[in-house]
């Protein structure tokens, strides 16, 4: 699984690095960023998936399934 | 040091020259049909909300007012979050719908930037407070947040019965901002007071409301001048000291920034406590539940805030058009209602219901699109810890007197009166 953060529509919530902060960090401002290059390790998919599931702007983009 | 002449000592200076803007005939007295005549300022309103917005959801999902110069209420949420996005079609240069409609020339910049700013202005504004405001920046808050929380039930002192609204609950908040604009944390009656003139006073006579508007600001002014003086490092040096587009801010942006986040930062936070101890004290089964499982405290959190979501924004509409099967006109207003959106059934499942282990809650008590509220990592927080001491404290408490609870009127919803048994 790879995910990336749509950055048009991140409004720096937050929610993703509440929820899988293994997974994403923010910037100075506050947005939202993928740590890494965003492949989800199998065990971090259900985190990943919260995340996913908890945006409030939908930014989080599944760019490849499991 | 040059002396800095931008700031008068007197709010009034500023209003002088000042484009006119458009007042209404104040209407007020008891809701006659909530789909043709609704006011958030009406007691039915303010006691329990959600009967009605459930009702209209069924029945007429954008009503409509001739109050406040007239105005709409959408309450599904894919209503909400469509005004919420689209910045070209509403306006945020008034955010609260009240009997005055300040003057176009007011936009893009609005009375209290960011929040009253449409595009491109709102994003430079709102550039300069984010880094302030991150999780990390808010992060350095929170042990003092905690020790004073602490300090907070240290002095219940054995009471049995206490206000969580008025004795814990309010002054939480209150002490964290004005300790972020270096304020004297002694002056929180005052900022109690300014809340109040702010958001409950919308129906007031114009004079006595921009009287009372008038000593918030000449507050705020007393506040930079001493700043001036005495520069520190806090919110309101910084805001004296930024630049936008090459130059200092316009006096009015500074203090209207300050305003915003005093009044915006108080008022929501201290209604989101104080909404969740009123959920606990009376929900039994949550509140064992929660002191036995504290890893439930996130999820429960993001559920009270659903729920219970304090803050309702406003619009202006821009142009005379017909939207989702309304006629609405320029200037109308949309009394742009988050809590609403967080109940409807088509976004939530068992949206009526508090389940505070609700795994996926994507709610919008914070905002939706450029707007978000530039204080939730803040609010979570404060929400957070004051939560924390609370059950780590007083793991049993219950409702004194139910009926002794009482609601702040308004676009900020929360318990202003909520005495607790804790002995």
């Amino acid at each position: 699984m790879k995910v990336r953060i749509n950055h048009d529509v991140c409004q720096g919530h937050g929610r993703c690095y509440d929820l899988a902060p293994d997974l994403f960090g923010d910037d100075e401002e506050g947005f939202g960023q993928v740590l890494g290059d965003g492949v989800v390790p199998p065990e971090k998919e259900r985190e990943a998936r919260l995340a996913i599931a908890n945006c409030p702007e939908r930014a989080i983009e599944v760019i490849e399934e499991s | 040091m040059p002396l800095d002449e931008r700031f008068p000592r007197d709010f009034n200076e500023t209003r002088e020259n000042r484009p006119l803007g458009v007042r209404n005939e104040i209407v007020t007295g008891p809701v006659s049909d909530w789909s043709t005549d609704f006011s958030h300022l009406e007691d039915e309103w303010s006691d329990d909300p959600y009967v009605i917005q459930d009702d209209l959801r069924e029945r007429c999902p954008i009503a409509h007012t001739s109050r406040f110069g007239g105005g709409w209420l959408p309450v599904r949420y894919e209503d909400v979050s469509a005004i919420a996005y689209d910045t070209k079609r509403f306006s945020s240069r008034a955010i609260i719908m009240s009997n005055f409609r300040p003057p176009k020339e007011l936009a893009p910049i609005g009375g209290s930037p960011p929040i009253s700013s449409d595009p491109p202005f709102h994003h430079d504004a709102r550039k300069l407070l984010l880094p302030a405001f991150t999780k990390t920046a808010v992060g350095r808050q929170e042990p003092a947040t905690r020790a004073f929380c602490h300090s907070l039930i240290d002095a219940f002192d054995g009471s049995e019965v206490v206000d969580a609204a008025a004795d814990y609950a309010q002054h939480i908040p209150m002490r964290v901002i004005a300790n972020m604009l270096g304020f004297p944390p002694e002056d929180g009656p005052q900022f109690a007071m300014f809340v109040e003139n702010t958001l409950e006073g919308v129906n007031l006579p114009p004079d006595e409301r921009i009287e009372r508007m008038s000593l918030l600001f000449n507050y705020l002014l007393a506040q930079v001048h001493d700043h001036l003086d005495h520069p520190r490092d806090d919110l309101t040096t910084y805001l004296i000291n930024a630049e936008l587009y090459g130059r200092k801010l316009e006096p009015s942006h500074v203090v209207g920034t300050m305003a915003l986040l005093l009044i915006a930062g108080i008022d929501t936070t201290w209604s989101a406590i104080g909404a969740s101890l009123w959920h606990l004290a009376g929900n039994p089964g949550d509140r064992e539940r929660l002191v036995g499982e504290r890893g439930l405290l996130p999820t429960a959190i993001e559920e009270f805030l659903r729920a219970y979501a304090p803050v309702t924004m406003a619009r202006l509409v821009k142009e005379d058009m017909h939207w989702r099967g309304v006629d609405m006109r320029a200037d109308d207003w949309i009394l742009l209602s988050f809590p609403a959106a967080n109940r409807d059934p088509e976004q939530f499942e068992r949206a009526s219901e508090v389940i505070i282990d609700r795994e996926i809650n994507r709610h919008a008590a914070f905002g939706l699109g450029i707007h978000r509220c530039v204080g939730s990592h803040l609010a979570r927080m404060e929400l957070r810890v004051a939560l924390e001491v609370w059950l780590e404290r007083i793991p049993e408490f219950s409702l004194a007197d139910a009926s002794a609870v009482t609601w702040a009127s308004g676009q900020i919803r929360g318990p202003r009166a909520l005495p607790l048994r804790i002995g």
